[in-house]
């Protein structure tokens, strides 16, 4: 199908798709098994201005918005995930400081972000607080023009590799959810260091790590928004990143199912090539359907998202919960397809299953996605009487 | 510093089939591509101005199609582009392409040339060292690495059979380059766009004060006669039979010529 992409969103795919096969397929399986981060791969995606995407052009970036980081993420994702979760979740980090920067925060950090000279993370779930992101127990208090961090944060992907990170903390803890605040903490910073590096299912090229505040100094000019805003700040960003999350989704299904065709359309079983099997043929043409539908919902929210549309909270976990179930039943399905072949590491579909379980955990599990899209739904229908 | 990269449009000859009453390449709908090696050329040179002060131009001789690789070459990171191109140039051989294009660096200045080792359409590695000749400049052939560079001195490897020789030459100087110099980037975004919008330099054989009788075939001393693939001369032996009889009788032709 045609998504009336413009030129230059096809010049964006193109590029896109051209590293993902050039320089991500052939090193993929290896990055996988040796838990690597890509780092040459990320100066690669650098070099091609792909980090600057969505940064405006006055800080050095392209100025676009989320329809050609979904391209970008879709392409990258149809080669692996591993690496186009460090892609994406650098996005992620960025947001804060894009949504909520002053214009002093913005000159001093987006120019490099845009030149993918530093990477960033976004630094908010802890052991006690996942789902429930209010739950976080790391502080921040005021101390003449500082804040002194005290606490830990899990599962940071990018953390360790990362030179910015957008941490939420809690200021005033009595305030419950209105006393988070959001903050720029560079690599480096005394008390800052990095704990644990996770051993995963999936994503293995994507690092996860906990970041370690030991009353860590952070200066007050560092501070996103106002005191109080953190969850403000953390919630806009998740609503702005989700989309890519679903872009993800949507690459690596089609990933999958291309090796799946392909697969299917040579091995023969019964003298015949098992394309020929209705049986197949049907999962074939669900996995298409399936992926179409995606694409559809992800671009048009995408769309909806860069229109300046306001309230974009129950649009994005849509396009996330959709394409990121669709990414788990297809590449689950298409290595059914391959029978035994598919479960061997010899073919990339069962590091695309492993790797796309994640997509319907982080950034809000499927579930919280459900509960927010009724929210939501709930308040529209009591608006309508 | 002014780096000029001497690059050439081929046929992508991944995709190209040879017909088989002729023998000869079947270009027809067949992408062009540039040439592999000039790639590396370009590397070396973006790489060069992004450690000191320096700007690169790309020169190509080719046909009017020729503009997207000059186009490709600016998305790399080339600042300009010039395309020299005119019916005159027409039947050049590579003498005659090397004076062609030297008569053009005259015109455009240079510190320094590079240029990919070889083209994969016709493999002679001669246009780049011809046109040091012609330019009465140093080159280094083969460089596979650069180790120091200045404004007035440069320091390469020159890949050799068993092994390689470090060289220092003066500047100006033309280097010729082999893949193992260098990754050649992918084109940037931002390349891309101005790429887009690039103007195009266009030079013909007047704006290089050449004289048309020493360009184009008339200027070419190759005459070709014929053009043939080489007689294979070795014996092939097909081994039939099942799998078990076929390793047996392979074995014991690798005994006979003491291979084994
Ligand atoms: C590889 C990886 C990378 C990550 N990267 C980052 C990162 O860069 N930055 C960051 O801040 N975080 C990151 N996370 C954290 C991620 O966002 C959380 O894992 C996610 O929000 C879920 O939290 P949890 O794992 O604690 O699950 P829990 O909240 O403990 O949930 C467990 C289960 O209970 C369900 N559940 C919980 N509450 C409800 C409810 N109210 N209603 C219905 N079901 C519910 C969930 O859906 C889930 O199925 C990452 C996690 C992983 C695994
Ligand atoms: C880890 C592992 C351990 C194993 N251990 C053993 C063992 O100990 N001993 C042993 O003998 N074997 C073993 N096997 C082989 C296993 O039994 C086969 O993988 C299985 O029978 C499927 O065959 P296949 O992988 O060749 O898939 P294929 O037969 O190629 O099937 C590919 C796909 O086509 C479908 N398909 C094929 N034919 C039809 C049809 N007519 N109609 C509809 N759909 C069709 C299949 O359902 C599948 O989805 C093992 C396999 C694995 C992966």
């Amino acid at each position: 199908m045609d998504y009336f992409f413009t030129e230059e969103q096809i010049m964006i795919r193109d590029l896109a798709r051209q590293i993902a096969e050039e320089r991500v397929v052939p090193v993929r399986a290896e990055l996988d098994e040796k838990e690597e981060f890509p780092r040459d791969i990320m100066k690669v995606i650098a070099q091609a201005d792909l980090f600057g995407l969505f940064v405006p052009e006055q800080y050095g970036g392209l100025g676009k918005g989320a329809v050609e980081l979904c391209i970008a993420v879709e392409e990258l994702s149809r080669a692996c995930l591993g690496v186009s979760t460090s892609y994406a979740a650098n996005a992620l980090g960025t947001f804060p400081i894009l949504l909520f920067g002053t214009d002093t925060q913005k000159n001093t950090y987006l120019p490099d972000i845009a030149a993918g000279k530093k990477l960033v993370a976004f630094g908010l779930t802890e052991a006690n607080a996942g789902s429930d992101a209010a739950g976080i127990q790391t502080t921040a208090v005021k101390d003449g023009d500082d804040y002194i961090l005290n606490g830990t944060k899990q599962w940071i992907t990018n953390g360790s590799e990362a030179e910015i990170y957008t941490i939420i903390a809690m200021t005033d803890k009595a305030k419950g959810a209105r006393g988070a605040s959001a903050f720029i903490v560079e690599k480096g910073t005394p008390g800052f260091t990095f704990g644990k590096k996770e051993k995963k299912m999936g994503i293995r090229a994507s690092v996860t790590c906990e970041l370690v505040f030991d009353n860590c100094r952070v200066p007050k000019e560092n501070i996103l928004g106002k005191e109080g805003m953190g969850f403000i700040v953390a919630m806009k960003t998740l609503d702005q990143s989700r989309i890519g999350v679903g872009a993800q989704g949507l690459g690596v299904a089609q990933g999958a199912f291309e090796e799946a065709v392909k697969f299917a359309k040579t091995r023969i079983q019964f003298e015949k090539p098992i394309i020929s099997f209705q049986a197949i043929q049907h999962m074939i043409a669900d996995m298409a359907i399936e992926i179409e539908a995606a694409r559809a919902l992800i671009y048009s929210v995408a769309r909806f998202i860069d229109s300046g549309a306001k309230d974009i909270t129950k649009p994005s976990a849509m396009a996330k919960t959709f394409a990121t179930d669709i990414g788990m039943k297809v590449t689950t399905n298409a290595l059914q397809v391959m029978g035994g072949s598919g479960y061997m590491r010899d073919y990339p579909v069962e590091k695309m299953m492993r790797d796309a379980k994640i997509l319907q955990i982080y950034e809000g599990t499927n579930q919280i996605q459900r509960n927010v899209i009724c929210q939501n739904l709930i308040k529209e229908f009591s608006r309508m009487k | 510093m002014k780096i000029v990269v001497c690059i050439k449009q081929v046929p992508d000859t991944a995709e190209v089939k040879i017909n088989p009453q002729t023998n000869t390449l079947m270009r027809d709908g067949v992408p062009s591509i540039i040439n592999p090696y000039d790639l590396h050329a370009i590397e070396a040179a973006v790489a060069i101005k992004e450690v000191m002060d320096a700007t690169v131009t790309v020169l190509t001789m080719g046909p009017p199609q020729a503009e997207v690789a000059l186009r490709e070459s600016i998305a790399m990171g080339a600042d300009e582009a010039v395309l020299l191109s005119d019916r005159a140039f027409a039947g050049s051989d590579t003498w005659a392409t090397a004076y062609t294009l030297s008569g053009a660096l005259k015109k455009l200045g240079f510190d320094l040339i590079f240029c990919g080792k070889q083209a994969i359409d016709g493999d002679t590695a001669q246009v780049g060292p011809a046109m040091a000749e012609f330019l009465d400049i140093p080159h280094v052939a083969y460089v596979s690495k650069i180790n120091s560079i200045s404004d007035t001195v440069v320091e390469v490897r020159r890949m050799m059979d068993d092994g390689y020789d470090v060289v220092e030459t003066s500047v100006p100087v033309l280097f010729t380059v082999v893949r193992e110099l260098n990754q050649p980037r992918f084109a940037s975004l931002k390349g891309k766009m101005r790429a887009k919008n690039a103007q195009i330099r266009k030079l013909t054989h007047a704006d290089i004060e050449l004289d048309e009788k020493d360009l184009g075939l008339s200027g070419s001393p190759t005459q070709v006669k014929n053009i043939f693939a080489p007689e294979m001369k070795k014996e092939r032996v097909v081994f039939e039979g099942k799998p078990e009889e076929q390793v047996t009788e392979l074995h014991n032709v690798l005994k006979s010529v003491k291979c084994i």
